[in-house]
């Protein structure tokens, strides 16, 4: 095989359920797989936060949407000789696929590496799947593709109910779930050929155990299994909201190798060329099994196989595309022996779905065949116990553990057998009142195995409370015993009612410390120079020595949840690579699998752990670095900067006191006081009538939050005083370290974000980003534009006042950021967050100055080179939120306070309705040609939205409208055709059937009041709409800044350009 | 006090004076051995019942151990269906975390149970990466496992074992302790002959090669270690000489009969497995020796020279061909890509050939069971 010279390779796009950023990872990878080779690497991602689209990364970088449109524009543009589709998730797939049934990669003579485009053809249609596995005897579910709802029907006759419903051509089991009858079939399929044209009527197999292998097979066919895993929660549960466990746990030998030679006959067959994962189901009382799914790409469990397993899937894969067999390439940790060979473990690794589901209204929170859970943690240990029970913590959800939570169960038999996303607190809670295992296994079906694991956590717990009030009596092989079954010192402190610090001081007194091993591949057959390592407290002995000089910790973002997502993650790594560049030995602390931080290429020591206060200082004291880095990780290592600084561990950058003063919201409030800085009216609340007294005074609606939030967490908008009553309730549960603070909250004035690094209080460094959507939307899901373009010069002079004021009052020393909330020139302060926030990675590639490497040097003390940058650019970025609504059947898709967004992607354009445009298109908007409907609230908007819809009419838009708005549009000369809403009695000519008859492409409504009618009309159609796959926009800033670009300008005009192309022109 | 169970204390003594606590399960005795790792991820059932383990205080590298427990004892063609031997082989077994109560549904028993049965005492909370590492580092090493249900140092029963010698395992005649006593007889199926019959030398033969002969429809005459099957009454079409455990060396009697099998004018197909490939080496002319600390995994990837196809196998050996010393006429078959350790040798022009894996696989991957189609074929 002739060696490629250029590839490009495609990008996944925004994070989104079903597909986050392990293809960052992957992707990354995939391009250092290829520059070691002298390879040209040209990337198409929209993902402007990924590590993979930084500077050094790929020689071009495109920030434009992954569709045959613009993969096209940018293949004439730089002429590459291959392609690699399968580093990029389920978009790049499908992308490539349609590049290739278009003849478009014929047409200019592009190879495609690795596996062949026919093969991902076999595994994605349904049909085809079965038949290929047919063709060796390879067992699946019995199933029946189908293209309508009355074949859905009739097939399920045959294969007997209840039956799964599967969609070909989807991420994370979008579109399926289980029918148990005819009338829950016909809503399903309904809802899955919305999306797709083809669905699958399968036997039902709830209940069998799940089984994943991830496959490598090279061109000369070497075949190899690098890992199984084995699902805690048995099918039904789509693998991606499953607990899942690498190594498999409760299969035998036999087991194990009869699904481990299927695998490899199976993908020999399809002929899969690089990584490729096999789904199995496995019936747990003999030895059938059915084949579920082959991925023919890198996916979600591939990362996280290559994380539990120390084997790099993705950089091997790449690897193989370009004709290497697995015996000329070596294993990257051993670097002596062959990627020829599956890894042995000597632990063993859970992996936890992190669910966000309270973020969302309406929605449901049983988790099923679909995919709802928005990231997940990695938990290494030596016990199963162990590991658990660090996931449980890594989730930050507020549980220490199995046990001692405080969680209330209203009916704990409903939870364990309809899972949620509180099953496992469900199940412990069981054992604990009493419950056998059996009785539990025949309610959820998870293994006994499994179940006894956590019956001996109960145990525990109950061994330690024999030493209440006195956890120093307790005996050191208890206590030893404890911390071997995963217990933290939190944990241990509530049961026995002592000070996490009191167990910790009682614990090394008696010289029980955690062991630090590392993950080598080989179980320690071969020695290993591995900086991949994790803490257990079962083993007596270090496998590393400490006592390096130079070192700095750096803690990483934790999981993905709304609010925390990939930006933090490359806040982490540029900053080791700056630590790198100064000569630092760098140690990260992370457990997010599905991260670029995590791979142990990019630091010199990688703890996959917990970054708790007791894990991190464990750490800390052991290796006994310089110093912390705090400020990178966001909310998380920022909950913990003042514990540590207390504890006496050296925090870096910005002190944790200013930190705290920042965080403490009563505390920041009176500071921005006594400096005569505007800010919403605020009070701290000492009792509800003084609310309500407030509330009257400043006028609704209020926010009420408590300290140390992200993206809204436990914040909420009151709109009366009845609401601000029943949330103080809530929010008092949530803060009873800190106190709750209440401000008037503003919604009909412009938000503004100031990015900047300080050194010893002088900023040096800034970013100004103004939000399309007027305040009320939280930040996290607004859109930003970069330089701004409403904006006056003058406030932005007085922001930079204020900012330069905070920042010398706080003696910041690196990244900061503050919201603001500006009306004519006068601007107020809503936030400050000292650490570095979302949209630095925004800032930085857009101004093309890493902020992060600055914050770094400062943070370390270094005399840094601090380019002067002004906000005159001749090109406009644009930051737009990715919601993953479709996913989340039943939620409310709007934006509000709370955050609500699973990702963000960020283009850039020659002017601003390009790169509004662009940013839109990637995150899965469609460009309407005929036909918008709208339903606008309010009398307000729909004077806001008046010109504008003038102009879709003059470019020969059909505009429909509901009732008040229809009336409002053709008095006003705009004509429109009249649309029932909803609620119409015979649903002829209403919303809903118009959708159904995919007779709208773009709906624009417009809440006039949110969240006041539990099921309004607004509601039904919103949901409709993203049910139906219908775009849809329900801001009126944004539906007027999108309706200026649809009509402003061609997607066909738009010349694709580089990254390094935009620049500035004097 | 419930919670954590009242453990007895136990520990593992090497050579080199290291000492490792932990506690007790299985059977409640003391005893000695030669100390190895394995770093399989599955198959406990299986490895224990190895006679190649013959002698040998088992260290398990994957910490989670027991928890599909033990299956019943059920034949198949006399053979146990579920074991690789009669018995328990091992001396004793080492883990970091043991699950006494176990699942899966053709669990019988517990792990600790079946150990007690056969006598066979376990230890569990070691570090058996720390331990796997020493004896990376130093190689293999003898040891003693010391089990008290008292305090450790009461100078009673257990004290007498920490004065008694380690036992040199290397010098003792396993062979003998694991292969049948006289010869055996198995058909594919009951009062049916195979197609073709095969002799198999027993030097602690594992069930499933038997198994994979008579899938093959081949009749498996299996003989002692020493017995001499050129000049017996058996009509047979190839030879087939098992793994087990030790040296290769002290099976005399099985070099020179197999030497003998070689220099017939229309030699018989030969086909070795582990020990079978080392005494196929020697009985050639060629040399073995002992590794540092062997190959016991089930992740070993050998290269197919002839091929450059790299396979996934099974391995549980202690020593090794040495290639420089291949006699001309015979050529490397298959070497270990991780080491480039000897895995198999092949004549070029007559039927003899043994590999140094597993091709049988039980405990490990499948990949290599084409190789008993190729022996098969050449009868």
């Amino acid at each position: 095989m002739k060696k490629p010279k250029k590839v490009l390779i495609l990008g996944s796009g925004a994070l989104q359920i079903g597909q986050a950023g392990e293809f960052d990872y992957s992707g990354s990878q995939a391009i250092k797989a290829l520059k070691e080779e002298g390879i040209k690497t040209v990337l198409i991602n929209p993902n402007i936060a990924t590590v993979q689209t930084s500077e050094g990364m790929a020689d071009k970088i495109y920030f434009y949407p992954v569709n045959a449109h613009f993969v096209e524009e940018v293949i004439k543009k730089e002429k590459p000789d291959s392609i690699l589709l399968s580093f990029g998730g389920q978009t790049a797939l499908n992308c490539g696929v349609e590049l290739y049934k278009e003849g478009i990669l014929e047409k200019y003579n592009i190879d495609v590496l690795g596996t062949p485009v026919q093969t991902i053809i076999d595994t994605e249609d349904r049909d085809l799947f079965i038949k290929r596995l047919n063709e060796i005897g390879a067992k699946t579910a019995s199933s029946c593709a189908v293209k309508s709802v009355d074949d859905a029907l009739s097939a399920a006759e045959k294969i007997g109910y209840p039956v799964m419903i599967r969609s070909a051509y989807t991420l994370g089991g979008m579109g399926s779930g289980v029918a148990k009858c005819e009338k829950e079939l016909t809503k399903l399929s309904e809802i899955a050929f919305a999306y797709t044209g083809q669905i699958l009527v399968e036997e039902y197999l709830g209940g069998w155990k799940e089984i994943e292998y991830e496959v490598v097979r090279d061109s000369c066919d070497n075949c190899i299994t690098v890992c199984n895993m084995e699902n805690f929660d048995p099918m039904g549960i789509h693998t991606g909201e499953s607990i899942v466990v690498a190594p498999s746990q409760t299969l035998n030998d036999r087991e194990y190798h009869m699904l481990r030679r299927i695998s490899i006959d199976v993908i020999r067959h399809l002929g899969i060329v690089g990584e490729c994962n096999i789904q199995f189901a496995l019936n747990p009382e003999s030895e059938e099994y059915r084949i579920i799914e082959v991925n023919a790409r890198l996916s979600r469990s591939s990362a996280l196989a290559s994380k539990a397993t120390g084997y790099p899937l993705a950089f091997i894969a790449a690897k193989l595309g370009l004709g290497y067999s697995l015996t000329e390439l070596k294993n990257s940790i051993t670097k002596k022996t062959t990627a020829c060979f599956e890894p042995a473990l000597d632990y063993v690794v859970v992996k936890v779905p992190r669910w966000d589901l309270k973020k969302f209204k309406k929605i449901s929170y049983e988790i099923g065949s679909g995919m709802k859970s928005v990231g997940e943690v990695m938990a290494i240990g030596r016990s199963f116990e162990e590991a658990i029970q660090k996931a449980v913590r890594m989730l930050q959800v507020g549980m220490y553990g199995i046990s001692c939570n405080d969680v209330e169960f209203d009916d704990i038999e409903k939870l364990i057998r309809n899972p949620t996303d509180k099953r496992l607190f469900a199940i412990a809670e069981a054992l604990k009142r009493g419950y056998d295992v059996d009785k539990l296994y025949s309610m959820c079906r998870i293994d006994r195995w499994f179940l006894h694991k956590i019956e001996n956590i109960i145990k525990a717990e109950e061994g330690i409370a024999g030493y209440k009030n006195r956890p120093e009596k307790m005996p050191e092989e208890l206590l030893r015993g404890a911390k071997a079954l995963g217990f933290s010192d939190k944990q241990i402190s509530l049961i026995v009612s002592a000070a996490e610090l009191d167990i910790r001081k009682i614990r090394k007194a008696k010289g029980i410390l955690p062991a630090v091993k590392q993950i080598d591949t080989l179980a320690a057959e071969y020695p290993a120079m591995t900086n991949y390592l994790y803490l257990t407290y079962n083993g007596t002995e270090d496998d590393i020595s400490f006592g390096k000089n130079k070192q700095v910790m750096v803690l990483g973002s934790g999981a993905y949840c709304i609010g925390s997502s990939v930006e933090f993650d490359w806040c982490c790594v540029n900053a080791v690579f700056a630590l790198k560049d100064m000569g630092y030995q760098t140690v990260m602390v992370n457990y997010n699998p599905e991260t670029v931080s995590t791979d142990y290429d990019i630091c010199d020591r990688l703890y996959f752990d917990e970054l708790s206060l007791e894990t991190v200082l464990d750490i800390y004291e052991k290796e006994n670095p310089e110093g912390i880095i705090i400020s990178m990780g966001g909310q998380i290592p920022n909950n913990i900067a003042l514990k540590l600084h207390d504890y006496g561990a050296r925090v870096l950058g910005t002190s944790p006191e200013d930190i705290d003063n920042a965080e403490d919201r009563h505390k920041f409030s009176s500071i921005l006081d006594s400096m005569g800085i505007d800010q919403p009216e605020w009070k701290e609340l000492t009792d509800i009538s003084k609310a309500r007294e407030f509330g009257k005074e400043v006028g609704y609606p209020v926010l009420i939050r408590p300290s140390y939030v992200l993206s809204g967490a436990a914040m909420s908008v009151a709109r009366d005083s009845q609401q601000l009553e029943s949330y103080l309730k809530k929010a008092s549960v949530v803060s009873v370290e800190h106190p709750v603070v209440i401000s008037k909250f503003y919604t009909n004035t412009k938000e503004l974000e100031f990015d900047a690094v300080a050194e010893n209080g002088e900023i040096v460094i800034w970013a100004v980003s103004e939000h399309i959507e007027n305040a009320g939307v939280h930040s996290g899901d607004a859109t930003m534009v970069l330089p701004p373009q409403r904006t006056y010069l003058e406030t932005i002079r007085k922001m930079k006042k204020i900012s330069r004021m905070i920042a010398q009052r706080m003696k910041i020393n690196g990244p900061f950021n503050i919201q603001f909330l500006a009306k004519d020139n006068m601007l107020k302060v809503i936030e400050l967050n000292l650490r570095s926030s979302r949209s630095f990675p925004f800032v930085s590639k857009v101004m093309k100055t890493n902020f992060i490497r600055i914050a770094t040097g400062i943070i370390m003390g270094k005399k840094i080179h601090i380019p002067k940058l002004s906000l005159d650019l001749d090109y406009v970025g644009v930051k737009a939120p990715q919601f993953s609504f479709s996913r989340l059947k039943g939620a409310d898709p709007i934006t509000d306070v709370e955050m609500a967004s699973t990702g963000e992607v960020g283009c850039l354009g020659v002017n601003y309705n390009e790169a509004v445009l662009l940013s839109m298109i990637s995150t899965g908007f469609r460009i309407p040609k005929k036909s918008i409907l709208l339903s606008i609230g309010g009398p307000e908007n729909k004077h806001k939205l008046l010109r504008p819809v003038k102009k879709l009419l003059d470019k020969g838009f059909k505009i429909y409208a509901t009732d008040d708005t229809s009336k409002f549009l053709n008095s006003n000369g705009v004509k429109a055709k009249m649309v029932y809403k909803a609620h119409n009695e015979d649903s002829k000519n209403s919303v809903l059937e118009m959708i159904d008859k995919k007779e709208i492409e773009l709906i624009i409504n417009i809440p006039n009041n949110p969240d006041r009618v539990a099921l309004s009309d607004g509601y039904v159609i919103r949901r409709k709409a993203t049910d139906h796959n219908v775009p849809l926009i329900t801001n009126v800033q944004l539906a007027k800044a999108v309706i200026d670009a649809i009509t402003g300008i061609e997607i066909e005009d738009i010349d694709v350009k580089s990254w390094d192309e935009f620049k500035e022109s004097y | 006090m419930r919670g954590i169970r009242t453990k007895a204390a136990a520990k593992l003594i090497l050579k080199d004076g290291s000492v490792f606590c932990g506690y007790s399960f299985g059977a409640s005795k003391s005893t000695s051995g030669e100390v190895v790792f394995n770093t399989g991820m599955t198959g406990y059932p299986e490895a224990m019942t190895d006679p190649s383990y013959r002698g040998q205080i088992l260290c398990l590298t994957y910490p989670l151990i027991g928890n599909y427990g033990v299956p019943a004892k059920e034949y198949s063609c006399g053979l146990e269906k579920s074991f690789e031997s009669g018995s328990i082989h091992i001396r004793a077994l080492i883990v970091s975390s043991y699950s006494e109560l176990n699942s899966h549904w053709s669990s019988k028993k517990s792990l600790g149970e079946w150990m007690e049965e056969f006598c066979i005492p376990g230890i569990y909370g070691i570090d058996t990466r720390a331990l796997t590492k020493k004896l990376r580092e130093h190689g293999t090493m003898l040891g003693k496992v010391i089990v008290d249900n008292n305090a450790i140092d009461d100078g009673t029963e257990a004290a007498g074992y920490h004065n008694r010698k380690f036992e040199e395992i290397s010098k003792s005649d396993l062979v003998s302790e694991v292969t049948v006593s006289s010869p055996t007889v198995y058909k594919p199926e009951e009062n049916k002959k195979g197609s073709k019959a095969v002799i198999l030398v027993d030097c602690g033969c594992k069930n499933n090669i038997i198994r994979s002969l008579l899938k093959r429809n081949i009749t498996v005459i299996r003989v002692p270690y020493d017995y001499d099957f050129n000049s017996s009454g058996y009509e047979f079409d190839g030879i087939f000489i098992s793994n087990g455990p030790g040296d290769p060396k002290m099976c005399r009697d099985t070099i020179r009969n197999v030497r003998t099998a070689m220099e017939q004018e229309t030699p018989k197909p030969i086909f070795g497995i582990c020990l079978g490939n080392q005494i196929v080496a020697l009985a050639s002319g060629a040399d073995t020796y002992k590794l540092k600390y062997g190959h016991r995994s089930q992740n070993q990837p050998c290269i197919e020279k002839s091929t450059s196809r790299c396979y996934i196998t099974s391995q549980n050996h202690g020593y090794a061909v040495d290639a420089k010393t291949l006699q001309p006429g015979w050529k490397e078959w298959f070497v270990n890509a991780n080491d480039n350790t000897n895995e198999g040798i092949l004549h070029k022009t007559k039927p003899f050939m043994s590999v140094q894996f597993h091709p049988e696989a039980t405990a490990g991957p499948v990949d290599t069971s084409y190789l008993f189609d190729r022996f098969v074929e050449m009868l």
